[in-house]
């Protein structure tokens, strides 16, 4: 316990600089985008209907699925201005997530900036004008300053969202205090789930204090509180984001997907890269296919990834050669299509496996996927959430005509716990996972070999296809980790009793590696 | 319509509710503007400048006071100094001296209006219209939401500050013993049309016209029911 607050402690400078860092960018474009945008819309009423109606729209998008929309437009977007500029825009991290949140930031302000504009006395706006205040001055010194604490109370509201919502920024590749909750939630290491929401609602909660004494001093027009408010704001704001000026310039960006065996081995690659000089960042918890395409855009420089799925999900091939001979033609086409590198296999394979309970498979007399479709029927699968519709279940269902009586989605953590419930009687496995051996399940054979193999590939952006320290680096770790020390180091992580840090996990891992690497 | 009313005159615009009193007076400095006809002021058209120029240079005093309620009484009464950019030491020496105008205390320049007597507001609103020194002063219902006897006061002190000050005056009242009491010249509308434009004591005469009649007829009636009370009771010398 104390060595997990530890290590959540440990991370707090960069994920609180992070994520104090796109809050307040986002407030601050959604404050300069939604005012201006609020006093033309309190003068006219087309105008209003219009802008609350689209701002109230962005608010009915769950947040989640607002930062994963900006992905896609984002690399869009990047591909028009390299055509048109050479200019590339990083579709992953930053800039998604302060678009997002900017459009979710908008709706409190303007609602409240209309209503406040709006709700000031006409017989004053009569007199600002009989006093003979153009239109310039009577917004600036009348209209503005009377609907202040309307707007205010806007901004607070605006705020507290903003820096909730920007927990969600890690799954597009963004640190923030999400980092926390997300990788929490994958290894079930629930002191950092509760730090991670601990931390985002102080930081909250303090921000929206801070505003408050702004909004009485608006109110009351107190001049001290409102300075104080604001001096708090600004220095809590730069002392927050401190961290992230000094540790300047990451010379490497490591990504990692959503699940242990990841946050390992993105921990050890760093390590080694580390202990050559440059610096590096990670980006956690990517989805499967963004974290490609951002290798390939060029906003991360190295991640694993496993055969199979590039094969399917990148390749989009359907035929399921032997194992040397697909990382053969995948390397040959990745280096083409994409100009990505496959530095090699790390020696093992994570495939897509189904596994059930040792003793229900041996009751039921299920040691194969024919098997298994025989009493599919009278049976439930539990997958995680991409498997469903990935290329390889379709592989799978065509080659066996698989017809569970019913199929559910979990994140991994989850799956295997419905497992252990018997909630479902079948899950989608990993190979790699040390909840196999923990959990004493079964792997079915795959007699048809209708599943493709998984090795895990090191993968290197275009940009460093030829990277001498990345190669140095990485290069001694291909064919060094066998299936049973990754499985014990995800055991590790995902067990409940005993359990460590994926930092932890890779220190262990490191001292197993075969050859002469150690 | 055609009214022309010259320098140092105190007129009161007349008539029901409707009657498009308010609209004439707000053509003036040109809170509306005409649909045809033109308004002068020294024989120069109000649309010559812009509208914030011309106001700038026009007191006016609103219905129900009008105050900035975020401004301090001293910025209330600075405000028209200040858009035209009068040194600072400049306004704070014109708003004491309008606060002794209005005989108001200066301590209360720093008060918020919302803390202020309706009396003491509308003093504000006097002193507000006046600070730029303005020869022309419009005023909309001043005195209407005060009561009869801070109305009377601040009315007849209003009209002593007119004739010292020499200003033009066009203040719109629908009561008419108030228009009587302190206009120079009282015009009468009904739809948009003079239907009289007379001295007090001419207006007190018999009118063929009905509407300015029955205008007429009612403070004349009150008054003699309050004689006739007064003298009932207590017998007292007419």
């Amino acid at each position: 316990m104390t060595g997990q607050m530890t290590a959540a402690f440990h991370e707090l400078p960069t994920y609180l600089a992070n994520h104090v860092l796109i809050s307040a960018t986002a407030m601050a474009l959604g404050l300069a985008l939604s005012l201006p945008l609020a006093v033309a819309a309190s003068r006219s009423a087309g105008l209003r209907s219009v802008v609350l109606a689209a701002a109230g729209l962005v608010q009915t998008i769950p947040g989640l699925a607002l930062l994963a929309l900006f992905y896609p437009i984002l690399l869009g977007l990047s591909a028009l201005t390299h055509a048109a500029f050479g200019l590339n825009l990083p579709a992953l991290g930053f800039l998604p997530s302060v678009l997002a949140l900017t459009l979710y930031s908008m709706l409190p302000i303007l609602r409240n900036g209309v209503t406040g504009l709006m709700g000031v006395d006409a017989r004053v706006l009569e007199a600002a004008d009989g006093v003979g205040m153009t239109a310039r001055e009577r917004l600036f010194q009348v209209e503005v300053p009377l609907a202040a604490p309307v707007v205010m109370a806007g901004v607070r509201t605006a705020t507290v969202w903003t820096i909730g919502a920007a927990t969600l920024a890690t799954s597009v590749g963004q640190t923030s205090l999400g980092n926390y909750i997300f990788s929490g939630l994958q290894t079930e290491n629930w002191v950092f789930v509760l730090f991670g929401c601990a931390a985002a609602t102080v930081l909250a909660l303090a921000a929206d204090q801070l505003l408050g004494l702004v909004e009485t001093g608006v109110a009351l027009r107190n001049k001290p509180k409102l300075v104080v408010g604001l001096a708090g704001l600004v220095v809590g704001t730069s002392l927050a984001i401190l961290p992230l000026v000094e540790g300047s310039r990451p010379t490497y960006v490591i990504g990692a997907k959503n699940f242990s065996e990841q946050f390992i081995l993105a921990e050890l690659m760093s390590n080694r890269i580390e202990a050559l000089g440059p610096r590096v960042t990670r980006k956690e918890s990517l989805g499967s296919a963004i974290a490609f395409r951002a290798l390939a855009a060029g906003d991360l420089d190295c991640y694993v990834d496993y055969s199979g799925t590039l094969w399917t999900n990148v390749l989009g091939r359907t035929d399921t050669p032997p194992r040397a001979r697909m990382l053969a033609e995948l390397t040959a086409a990745l280096r083409e299509k994409y100009g990505v590198e496959v530095l090699g296999s790390l020696g093992f394979e994570n495939a897509y496996v189904l596994a059930m309970a040792s003793n229900k498979a041996k009751t039921a007399d299920i040691a194969s996927l024919s098997d298994l479709a025989v009493k599919a029927p009278e049976l439930t699968l539990g997958s995680d959430l991409e498997f469903l519709s990935r290329p390889e279940w379709g592989a799978l269902k065509r080659a066996y005509g698989f017809a569970f009586r019913g199929e559910k989605s979990y994140s991994p953590t989850f799956m295997y716990r419905a497992l252990e419930t018997n909630t479902v009687d079948v899950i989608s496995a990993f190979s790699s996972d040390g909840r196999i051996v923990d959990q004493n399940l079964t792997v079915l054979t795959d007699p048809k070999g209708a599943a493709p193999s998984y090795d895990a590939v090191i993968l290197l952006a275009p940009k460093r296809a030829k990277d001498e320290t990345l190669r140095r680096a990485l290069s001694p770790l291909i064919g060094a980790i066998t299936v049973e020390h990754m499985r014990e180091a995800n055991l590790k992580v995902d067990r409940d009793d005993g359990k460590v840090t994926p930092k932890e996990a890779a220190t262990y891992l490191a001292s197993t590696l075969k050859g002469p690497v150690r | 319509m055609t009214l022309s009313v010259p320098q140092g005159t105190f007129i009161a615009l007349a008539g029901t509710s409707g009657s498009g009193k308010t609209t004439v007076m707000k053509m003036i400095n040109r809170l509306i503007d005409p649909d045809r006809g033109e308004v002068r002021i020294e024989g120069v058209p109000v649309g010559a400048g812009t509208a914030s120029d011309l106001r700038r240079r026009i007191g006016y005093v609103f219905q129900g006071a009008g105050l900035f309620p975020h401004l301090r009484v001293g910025e209330n009464i600075a405000i028209t100094p200040q858009l035209l950019g009068w040194a600072p030491p400049d306004i704070a020496a014109r708003t004491a001296e309008l606060l002794d105008l209005v005989e108001l205390p200066r301590a209360l320049a720093d008060r918020f209006p919302g803390e202020l007597s309706g009396g003491q507001q509308q003093r504000v609103a006097v002193a507000r219209a006046l600070a730029a020194r303005p020869r022309i002063v419009l005023m909309d219902e001043p005195f209407g939401a005060l009561d009869p006897v801070t109305r009377d006061n601040l009315a007849t002190a209003y009209r002593k500050l007119h004739d010292t000050l020499g200003l033009t005056t066009i203040m719109v009242t629908h009561d008419m013993q108030e228009a009587i009491l302190l206009a120079d010249r009282i015009v009468v509308m009904k739809a948009g049309r003079v239907i009289a434009d007379l001295s007090p004591s001419a207006i007190l005469g018999a009118q063929s016209d009905p509407d300015v009649a029955a205008l007429i007829a009612v403070p004349l009636r009150q008054a003699e029911r309050v004689r006739g009370i007064a003298g009932a009771s207590v017998k007292a010398a007419p």
